[in-house]
């Protein structure tokens, strides 16, 4: 029998992705957040998690997505990256699911600019497509800095 | 335990030797025939040389063997240390460093093997060798192998000392000497606790056993008795074995003394426990608030004590991280040495109050500001030894470290006792490099001459030497200190010596802040950069606030203070703007940044409040108006404000820091005749006149509803603070009495606005003096005076280029007849008191 791992699901403008269960902390409802200006545009602002300072990364940003619409509460879903916590504000939260290593493939060499660094590939699961994210790119930020200035 | 965290561990314990190696190998070279010493640094290599042959480092043990042979020398008294020797040795302490960096880094003790290095502790082996040269003349040193005798080697000491014969020697395993001879760890193991063999000092000490019986049983010892000491007295009846235990037993406990009761902690756990401790204190706030207002004994008295339960774990928490500023100033000795031996000096260091303690993240800080002073004092302030002998001052120089705590500060003092600096020559120079102008040159008072040499590219050195004197060291200590929260400042008296006094707040973790909001945010603003708070009302935006060519600025006290608006630097929402909130008024925070002042305006000024600062991630770093977070009271997250960050965006400082330069030479020109100054209260009075009294005489400035005012006889009062305060109307006292008028005495019109009163103390009396309105505070020379025109005031002078009326306050109050006629006024206030 293949190896088997467990991930964490959400969606994100539909889409179904996944992080390893085991770089998830906690999965928390929308907190008040403390906006930052001047900061890249994909950090939405600080969470106090508990008395820790927490980063929110907006995923959607972050993912090249549609902005998320007015008036939908995001999820925070707590990673640990090797920065420390940071919070992925994502739609809505999934299921925890199995899945097979032979069930994974890498992105198609279609899928092109910064996404793909952060997509390591899909996961087929029986009815669709799981993302698989790399939690380190989608946190860390040196991509986005240029843009920051730009994104405001 | 894994291999890697062997070698980790080997790490940290060898970095830690080898500055212990750095004290010992300085402190050895005064005072060469120091044998614990000799022997604590003898161990020291011997560990690294075992510990490192044993994980297979190779180089780095054959560096630490040719080390050791030298020690064995000395230690055996072939050799004496002298300085050559003393470089040589921390020679090896540096190529054995630089190898536990290699092994740090890669895993492996690196490709060189210090072959010259080597060659020479070896050559230095040779007495002759090393002992030719700068050499203080010692004794020839004994070629014989073995130790000799000392002449007093019958006294207990020098017994004790012979007690660790050089070779073969035995390791003496712990545990109580009349232990049955079972299997016994033998080996040329020499690293002994240097207590262990001392038990036959402590024998003879306590009068146990006989000098003579203690030299025979060594004697023994030294021909080949394996047995230990203890054995081979008991065994010849010299001593009793119940003393033999005794004493091994004070040595086992001496031995514990040694080594403190200390724990290794991970820095990240005493940051999480810090962490929870200020969630801990949140909480515990939520619950006082919440026990504030429900009426129940039990969960006040539960939540009193849990109140001084966390206040107390705070604290606990707080000193975990605190750490003596010895941890860094014990690297100082070898600086001193390295740096006067480069320069040819001799300088003694000395040190007071190493176990002030501070936060690590402070300690870690000043570390290379404090390290650059030193080596400064020593190549710049300290004089050759010639020259201080011809200055009648002792050959060595002397630099002294102090450190104590002060009003919540920690203050660093380095003073030498060097040539000082010259005043006329550091004028020169700035002239020269025209950082200031002649004229501001003549009004520098000497303390300002001296802070001059803090400028960037300012150097008094005549030539440039590799350790200082390229001007760019102090502008980096005065910067790196300033990032911090600190101030330096220098003093000298010419001839005789230099101080530098570094103050530092004590912890990074917890600073007082001023809370402002902004667009809806608040946003914290440390106190160490907050000047002032000026508030600008509706009507007084329009004249407050110029423009220079689109620029806003505000003239304080008669300077241009360049305006920077938060919301437009954050871009913040322009909804949000301040004037449509605040009713049109207009708050100012005066902040200094890097000698240039700025005001920046805020949308409300909240609070100042004491807040944990908790760093920004990675994801932020690049954001520079900030530099960092905290928790408010409330649980919701505020950014502290980095008050340089900002200006460096708002263009209020630049990279060249000429504006600032001129405009500090200026205003420390002006500063130099801050004796000759006073600081007025400007307001007017009746009839629109400029009047002032000196701001040393008001107590508050008070603002009272005309509804307060109640009358005593002609007489208008307020009741203020319990007591009744009389108020003085200027337009009374000041009138001819003949223009009195009867409406003067009435009571205030009912629904005009409310009365400016400026509360002063006069003889232990408080009395309010009612005025128009208030114009300003300035500060003044007021030299140019003229004779009153009128009763009550004490003169005319000019004050910000206008003509002013000072007033003259106990003919006031004689003229409002509150001096002579009021006791039952007095009275009154005492009872109300």
């Amino acid at each position: 029998m293949a190896h088997t791992s467990q991930f964490c699901t959400f969606y994100l403008d539909k889409l179904l992705f996944g992080v390893e269960l085991k770089g998830v902390q906690e999965v928390i409802r929308s907190l008040d957040m403390t906006k930052v200006p001047l900061a890249p545009a994909v950090v939405s602002g600080l969470i106090n998690l508990r008395g820790q300072i927490v980063t929110a990364v907006d995923l959607r940003r972050r993912l090249e997505l549609a902005p998320r619409p007015a008036g939908m509460l995001a999820m925070n879903v707590v990673v640990r990256s090797e920065d420390g916590a940071v919070s992925l504000l994502v739609d809505e939260i999934g299921d925890v699911v199995e899945v097979e290593e032979d069930s994974f493939e890498p992105p198609p060499e279609t899928l092109r600019g910064s996404v793909r660094t952060m997509i390591l590939g899909v996961h087929k699961l029986n009815d669709r497509l799981m993302h698989v994210l790399d939690i380190e790119k989608a946190c860390q930020m040196t991509d986005v800095v240029e843009t920051a200035a730009a994104g405001r | 335990m894994s291999d890697s965290d062997i070698v980790q561990d080997f790490l940290v314990e060898s970095y830690e030797n080898l500055d212990r190696l750095d004290r010992d190998l300085v402190g050895l070279e005064k005072n060469p025939h120091d044998g614990e010493a000799l022997a604590g640094v003898f161990r020291t290599i011997h560990t690294i040389k075992g510990t490192c042959g044993f994980l297979g480092f190779n180089k780095l043990e054959k560096v630490a063997h040719v080390g050791e042979n030298l020690l064995t020398r000395l230690r055996d008294g072939q050799l004496t240390l002298n300085p050559e020797l003393t470089t040589a040795l921390l020679g090896m302490v540096d190529a054995v460093r630089q190898m536990l960096k290699e092994i740090q880094a890669t895993g492996q003790d690196g490709e060189v093997d210090y072959p010259e290095l080597r060659a020479n502790l070896t050559r230095l082996q040779t007495p002759a060798a090393a002992n030719a040269g700068l050499a203080p003349p010692s004794p020839p040193a004994p070629v014989d192998p073995k130790p000799l005798p000392t002449p007093e080697a019958a006294s207990p000491e020098s017994a004790v000392a012979r007690e660790t014969p050089p070779v073969p020697a035995e390791a003496a395993p712990p545990g109580p000497v009349e232990a049955p001879a079972g299997p016994r760890e033998k080996g040329g193991d020499s690293n002994r606790k240097p207590a262990r063999g001392k038990i036959g000092g402590v024998l003879v000490e306590r009068g146990q056993v006989q000098t003579s019986d203690l030299a025979q049983a060594l004697e023994k010892q030294e021909h080949g008795d394996r047995r230990r000491l203890g054995e081979i007295l008991v065994a010849s009846g010299s001593a009793k074995p119940e003393d033999v235990t005794a004493a091994a037993q004070l040595l086992e406990s001496k031995l514990h003394d040694v080594a403190p009761e200390t724990i290794r902690v991970g820095v990240d756990v005493l940051d999480k426990l810090m962490t929870l401790v200020g969630e801990l204190v949140l909480a515990r706030n939520q619950l006082l608030q919440i026990s504030n207002t429900v009426e129940d004994a039990s969960l006040q008295a539960v939540s009193q004590r849990m109140n001084l339960i966390a206040t107390e774990l705070q604290e606990g928490v707080m000193k975990t991280r605190m750490q003596p500023i010895g941890n860094i100033w014990s690297q100082f000795p070898r600086t001193v040495r390295d740096v006067a031996l480069g320069c040819g000096k001799e300088v003694g260091i000395e040190m007071e109050g190493k176990e002030t303690e501070l936060d690590k993240t402070i300690i870690e800080a000043i570390k290379d500001p404090l390290t650059h002073l030193v080596r400064n004092s020593v190549d710049h302030g300290i004089e050759l030894p010639d020259d201080r002998v011809k200055a009648g001052k002792a050959r060595a120089g002397r630099l002294i470290l102090r450190a104590f705590h002060e009003g919540g500060q920690v203050n660093i003092e380095i003073t030498d006792d060097g040539a000082g600096l010259n005043v006329e020559r550091l004028r020169k120079k700035a002239l020269e490099r025209a950082v200031i102008t002649a004229e501001q040159a003549a009004r520098m008072t000497e303390r300002e001459i001296f802070n001059l040499i803090f400028l960037p590219g300012f150097s008094t050195a005549e030539k440039v030497t590799n350790v200082s004197g390229r001007g760019v060291g102090m502008d980096v200590v005065k910067t790196n200190v300033e990032k911090i929260g600190g101030t330096v400042d220098v003093q000298s008296t010419l001839g005789r010596g230099t101080t530098v006094r570094v103050k530092i707040p004590l912890t990074l973790a917890i600073i007082p802040a001023l809370v402002v909001t902004c667009g809806g945010d608040r946003y914290a603003i440390p106190q160490v950069s907050l000047l002032e708070l000026v508030r600008l009302e509706a009507d007084e935006v329009a004249k407050g606030i110029e423009l220079v060519h689109g620029a806003p600025v505000h003239r304080l006290r008669g300077r241009l203070l360049p305006l920077v608006y938060l919301n437009q630097e954050l871009n913040l929402a322009a909804d949000t703007r301040s004037a449509a909130e605040n009713d049109g008024s207009v708050n100012i925070v005066v902040l200094q940044a890097d000698e240039r002042q700025f005001g920046l305006v805020v949308d409300h000024i909240n609070d100042t409040e004491e807040i944990v600062v908790k760093p920004l991630r990675k994801q932020l770093k690049t954001v520079k108006t900030f530099a960092g977070s905290s928790i408010m009271g409330d649980g919701k997250v505020a950014l502290i404000l980095d008050v340089l960050g900002l200006a460096q965006r708002a263009s209020v400082v630049t990279e060249t820091r000429d504006r600032a330069l001129v405009e500090k030479a200026t205003a420390s020109g002006a500063a130099a005749h801050d004796e000759e100054k006073q600081t007025f209260l400007l307001f007017a009075g009746p009839g629109d006149s400029r009047m002032a009294i000196p701001l040393s005489t008001l107590a508050r400035l008070e603002e009272f509803p005309v509804a307060q005012v109640e009358m005593s006889g002609s007489q208008w009062v307020t009741q203020y603070r319990g007591q009744i305060l009389p108020l003085i109307r200027l337009e009374v006292v000041l009138e001819e009495r003949r223009h009195k008028l009867r409406a003067l005495q009435a009571p205030p019109t009912a629904g005009s606005g409310p009365i400016q009163v400026l509360v002063l103390a006069h003889e232990g009396r408080s009395f309010g003096l009612v005025v128009d309105r208030i114009l300003d505070i300035v500060e003044d020379k007021a030299d140019v005076k003229t004779a009153a025109t009128r009763a009550s005031v004490l003169y005319s002078v000019v004050i910000g280029d206008r003509v002013t009326e000072l007033i003259d306050i106990p003919a006031i109050l004689r003229g409002a007849d509150l001096n002579a006629k009021q006791p039952g006024l007095a009275r009154a206030a005492e009872v109300a008191n």
